[in-house]
């Protein structure tokens, strides 16, 4: 292939890959690494270099978006971006010390996981709670704007979900993912925070932390500008495009498409992981 | 109510240093990105098998001096640099509006963050 057919193939599957990001708060990296491994045969290495970019061109586009409309919290993304930065830091040390076909396979497992727990049911924050007194001290109750008015909420379980947001880092180092389905996770199902709080502050953090490991992969020579032009520009332009229409609609079809085309690639690198250690 | 306030400027600020950083970085990708394609678009791409890039895409000083030598592969991989400075640009920003609050526990917070994102970029590795 040339490198001109390499960047549009490159370009337009990056946007599709931002649209996914930005619609199922998985981050683009998820979509990505097997795209540019199983679709275009590009070493894993380089894959989860240029995965890390395009997760931080999703986050930082969308996160734009969204902060913008008060839905995310600023507190909660940096008090548990101490736990997703070390925790990338720790993936990012892993990487280089684990087989490229162990990768493949960790990554389609962790791909099923991320699926799985996104079809978990999302609760809202109609329940009424009362504070967490760690959660008050920490400054970490907020409140967003809803149909009916501003919406309190006080996020509880803080530790259990700081634990979570340290595995969601190292997977995010480990693989360059944004770990986003992990984050949703601790702060939807542990934290307690409403649905559309929890997605755009994940988002917010997800740059974050794919900003942590991402500076370890520069310096190792995982990053390619050949591969990382093209799908960050396609990538942003997916993102923004997915902002839009999260804002407007409730996504649950576009999901459900979404998690038929990852589950696939699930078990494609799966397969591809274990024939490459075969 | 104060709290509050505050969580909704700094909201305002950090969506503008994002979209910054993003604008500026693509714009650079862009500038490199194009006579990159005019003049290697032709050639044979292979990325089958990984061979590190040279020290030039992989050190801040050498980079910024291969891109400002105007090689199109090295502004566009200065363009990359700048994107994955755009979130520990917001960290830094969330810093300073602590800082004027005087909000220690989220000083040291804020602090620890940024510790850790420049031990990526500058750390053994």
């Amino acid at each position: 292939m040339t490198v001109l057919g390499l960047t549009a193939l490159l370009f337009s599957g990056a946007t599709a890959a931002g649209l996914v990001g930005a619609l199922t708060g998985l981050g683009g990296g998820v979509v990505l690494v097997p795209l540019l491994t199983l679709g275009l045969g590009v070493d894993i290495k380089y894959a989860i270099g240029t995965a890390l970019v395009a997760v931080i061109a999703t986050s930082s586009g969308a996160a734009a978006a969204y902060v913008r409309e008060g839905f995310s919290n600023v507190r909660i993304g940096l008090f548990f971006e101490i736990a997703t930065t070390l925790g990338a830091l720790l993936g990012a040390f892993l990487a280089s010390r684990t087989p490229t076909s162990a990768i493949a396979v960790i990554f389609g497992v962790v791909l099923l996981t991320s699926v799985a727990f996104s079809w978990k049911e999302h609760r809202g924050a109609t329940e009424s709670r009362s504070p967490d007194p760690l959660a008050t001290r920490l400054g970490l109750n907020g409140s967003y704007p809803s149909l009916a008015g501003e919406q309190a909420y006080f996020p509880r379980r803080v530790p259990l979900a700081w634990l979570l947001m340290v595995v969601a880092g190292a997977a995010s180092g480990l693989l360059g993912i944004g770990s986003g389905a992990l984050k949703v996770l601790s702060m939807d199902n542990v934290l307690g925070l409403p649905y559309k709080v929890s997605t755009t502050t994940s988002n917010f953090m997800i740059g974050v932390t794919a900003a942590a490991s991402a500076g370890v992969y520069l310096t190792r020579g995982y990053i390619d500008p050949g591969l990382a032009a093209p799908v960050v520009l396609g990538v942003l332009a997916g993102s923004a495009l997915g902002a839009r229409i999260l804002t407007r609609t409730h996504s649950n079809v576009l999901r459900l498409v979404f998690t038929a085309v990852v589950l696939v690639m699930a078990v494609q690198m799966i397969v591809h992981g274990l024939r490459g250690a075969a | 109510m104060r709290a509050k306030r505050t969580v909704r400027r700094l909201g305002r600020e950090v969506g503008a240093i994002l979209r910054l950083g993003v604008l500026v970085s693509s714009a650079v990708i862009v500038l490199g990105l194009v006579p990159y394609l005019v003049r290697d678009g032709a050639r044979h791409a292979d990325y089958h098998l990984f061979r590190g890039e040279p020290a030039v895409f992989r050190t801040v000083p050498e980079l910024i001096a291969y891109a400002a030598a105007a090689h199109p592969r090295g502004i566009m991989q200065l363009g990359v640099l700048l994107l994955i400075a755009t979130p520990v640009a917001r960290v830094a920003l969330c810093l300073v509006e602590f800082g004027r609050e005087r909000d220690r526990l989220y000083i040291g917070v804020t602090l620890v963050v940024l510790l850790a994102l420049s031990w990526g970029l500058f750390g053994p590795g």
